[in-house]
């Protein structure tokens, strides 16, 4: 519904109006100029823009303003936790889930421990390189930490002691854009909760 | 942008010019901290030449200057300061404009009321037909004085093109650095940056609610992905997306009712939608592959989506209250990141070729996907509310860059930002 020029030009005016009253931002048409300088008139204070509560002049909140919220304030968990020993990382080839036989002793003996202390939980987290989307990423992350999961899970470990999550590409255990950056950042890291 | 696709005979009457006359102007703009800058690639861009003049009054907020650099960023204008003091009450000899090139005159004003808000008026003119286009005045509170100025810019805008403008609209974007997030929100130029959050984990994939007034993002701050929600205005924040695994990708039903995340709740990541004050999900798609990145037609009946499926990552759609799921995109082995045009006819997404990360358009009744960058490292692209500009991160030298590109690749401005990196752009809509 592409209006055409004149049209265009004929409702600019009502629908512009229009759309900054919704906005709550007061605004009101000129006259048009004559021989007579503009009439200076000093609009309303109470004129309403029919807004919601934080439009400009309702309730005296600028409409541009943000608030800002800092996590690291008030005791959010913002510190980096402790570097996992090499023990606890299983690194993946590229596109790809599955656990190689080098890893497999890793997995064997968390599975033992966890196996033997039912009230013991771990978080699996999965990571991927740098390269390709952050959300698609983010779920390839999750297939690797689910699929150590799966492996301890077989090895008897029970479901309600362990979570798989991810980071995707956002917590690099190495920074860099080659192959050996990205080989130490496919990986899954093993944390006691 | 082809003048053939606007409707304005203002636009129409102008010869074509060289870009160069636009770059040489651009170059006169001040500096600042964090801006959109335009870097015109291709030639024949037409450019109504419009004269804005200082606004009386104006003082720290210099409100021409932010409607003349509104309009320039376009590319469809060619804006200048006029030599003279005047303002929206002045008698113009229009002749006299037209005779030094000026297609349109703008001047206007700024006076402080006795209630400690602003009155900021403005005129219009159009010096070929010599005659008075718009006449406004708008009333605001300090704080929204560069708002105002956008306003001011949309008008005219929509005037003399008959499309809406976006640059009284917001971009939310996140900024690293170091071991630092934090999620941004700036006017459209770039400019009157304020912070949402900052964290010392990750934050991604922000989200706009439909009214503009509340920003749906994934944040890494209890040590794994939560969806939540935040309004902008007062800072209050909410869960609502917190279940066993990764919780992520959060789009807002166009109601602004529901919103679609991806869970791994039950194993794999699958789409769900769930309130948008939180509430329990309903699944949306049972796959044993990875479903992610959901963006809903702008008509909220269906859901577009990334999937691996089919072996790589594809996009795909189904119906937004559940039902059979329809393959999108064909061309490439690697699509993502889909956006859909408010008009609902174009789609837009991020394709892997030769191993370059691009941005790409396709028209969703069936049509060639089109490149339209020139960079290896595209993410993220998103519409501006009137669906004539995308936004999207990108790398150069480097860094993480923000840039916005016309539809047709031709115009595109970079943000400006000193050292950081700068990623996970979302165009916010017209209101606010």
């Amino acid at each position: 519904m592409t209006p055409t020029p004149r049209t265009a030009w004929k409702l600019a005016l009502p629908m512009a109006a229009l759309m900054v009253a919704l906005a709550g931002c007061e605004s009101t048409k000129l006259p048009e100029m004559s021989a007579a300088p503009v009439e200076t008139r000093t609009p309303g204070a109470g004129t309403t823009g029919g807004a919601g509560t934080t439009g400009a002049g309702t309730a005296g909140t600028a409409q541009s303003s943000v608030a800002t919220v800092d996590l690291a304030k008030g005791g959010a968990a913002g510190t980096a936790m402790m570097a996992a020993p090499s023990q606890r990382i299983v690194y993946f080839d590229f596109d790809s889930y599955a656990i190689k036989d080098e890893f497999k002793g890793i997995i064997d003996g968390h599975a033992r421990a966890l196996a033997a202390t039912r009230d013991k939980r771990m978080v699996v987290e999965g990571h991927t390189d740098e390269r390709g989307g952050r959300e698609y990423n983010l779920a390839l992350g999750q297939k690797r930490a689910e699929a150590v999961v799966r492996s301890l899970e077989l090895l008897g470990v029970g479901g309600q002691q362990l979570e798989a999550v991810s980071f995707g590409e956002e917590r690099p255990a190495v920074q860099g854009s080659d192959e050996t950056a990205w080989a130490r950042n496919r990986r899954a890291e093993l944390k006691d909760r | 942008m082809p003048s053939a696709t606007l409707p304005n005979p203002i636009l129409h009457r102008w010869p074509r010019r060289r870009f160069l006359a636009a770059l040489g102007s651009a170059a006169a703009w001040p500096a600042a901290a964090a801006e959109f800058r335009v870097e015109i690639s291709g030639v024949g861009a037409t450019q109504v030449p419009i004269f804005v003049a200082d606004f009386r009054g104006e003082d720290k907020v210099k409100l021409a200057a932010i409607v003349r650099a509104d309009l320039q960023r376009s590319g469809l204008f060619r804006a200048t300061p006029a030599d003279a003091p005047m303002d929206e009450g002045s008698q113009l000899n229009l002749a006299d404009w037209r005779a030094r090139g000026a297609d349109a005159v703008v001047a206007g004003s700024v006076t402080r009321l006795a209630d400690g808000r602003f009155d900021v008026r403005y005129r219009l003119w159009d010096a070929v037909r010599n005659e008075q286009l718009l006449g406004q005045s708008k009333v605001v509170l300090e704080p929204d004085l560069r708002l105002a100025a956008h306003r001011v810019a949309d008008e005219i805008h929509e005037q003399l093109t008959g499309e809406r403008g976006v640059y009284a609209t917001r971009i939310a974007y996140v900024v690293r650095v170091g071991r630092r997030f934090t999620l941004h929100v700036t006017d459209a130029d770039g400019e009157g940056g304020q912070v949402a959050v900052t964290s010392s984990e990750p934050i991604i994939s922000p989200a706009w609610s439909p009214d503009g007034k509340q920003l749906a993002y994934v944040s890494f701050e209890s040590q794994k992905a939560v969806v939540w929600v935040q309004d902008l205005g007062s800072g209050a924040r909410r869960m609502v997306a917190n279940f066993r695994g990764s919780n992520s990708a959060p789009a807002w039903s166009p109601d602004g009712r529901r919103l679609a995340v991806t869970l791994s709740q039950d194993g794999g990541s699958q789409l769900f939608t769930l309130p948008a004050a939180g509430g329990t999900p309903v699944r949306l798609t049972s796959s044993s592959s990875i479903d992610t990145e959901a963006a809903y037609a702008p008509n909220g009946q269906h859901i577009y989506f990334v999937s691996d499926r089919g072996g790589g990552p594809q996009i795909y759609r189904i119906p937004a209250s559940g039902g059979a799921v329809e393959r999108i995109t064909f061309d490439g082995s690697y699509n993502i990141s889909p956006a859909i045009s408010p008009d609902g006819r174009l789609l837009a997404y991020v394709s892997r070729r030769s191993g370059a990360f691009k941005v790409m358009t396709m028209e969703l009744a069936g049509g060639t996907p089109q490149a339209l960058t020139d960079t290896q490292d595209d993410e993220s692209p998103g519409f501006a509310p009137n669906g004539r500009l995308l936004v999207y991160a990108t790398r150069l030298q480097g860094s993480d860059v923000l840039m916005t590109t016309t539809l047709d690749g031709r115009i595109k401005t970079r943000l400006l930002s000193s050292g950081a990196d700068v990623r996970e752009p979302a165009w916010g809509p017209f209101g606010r």
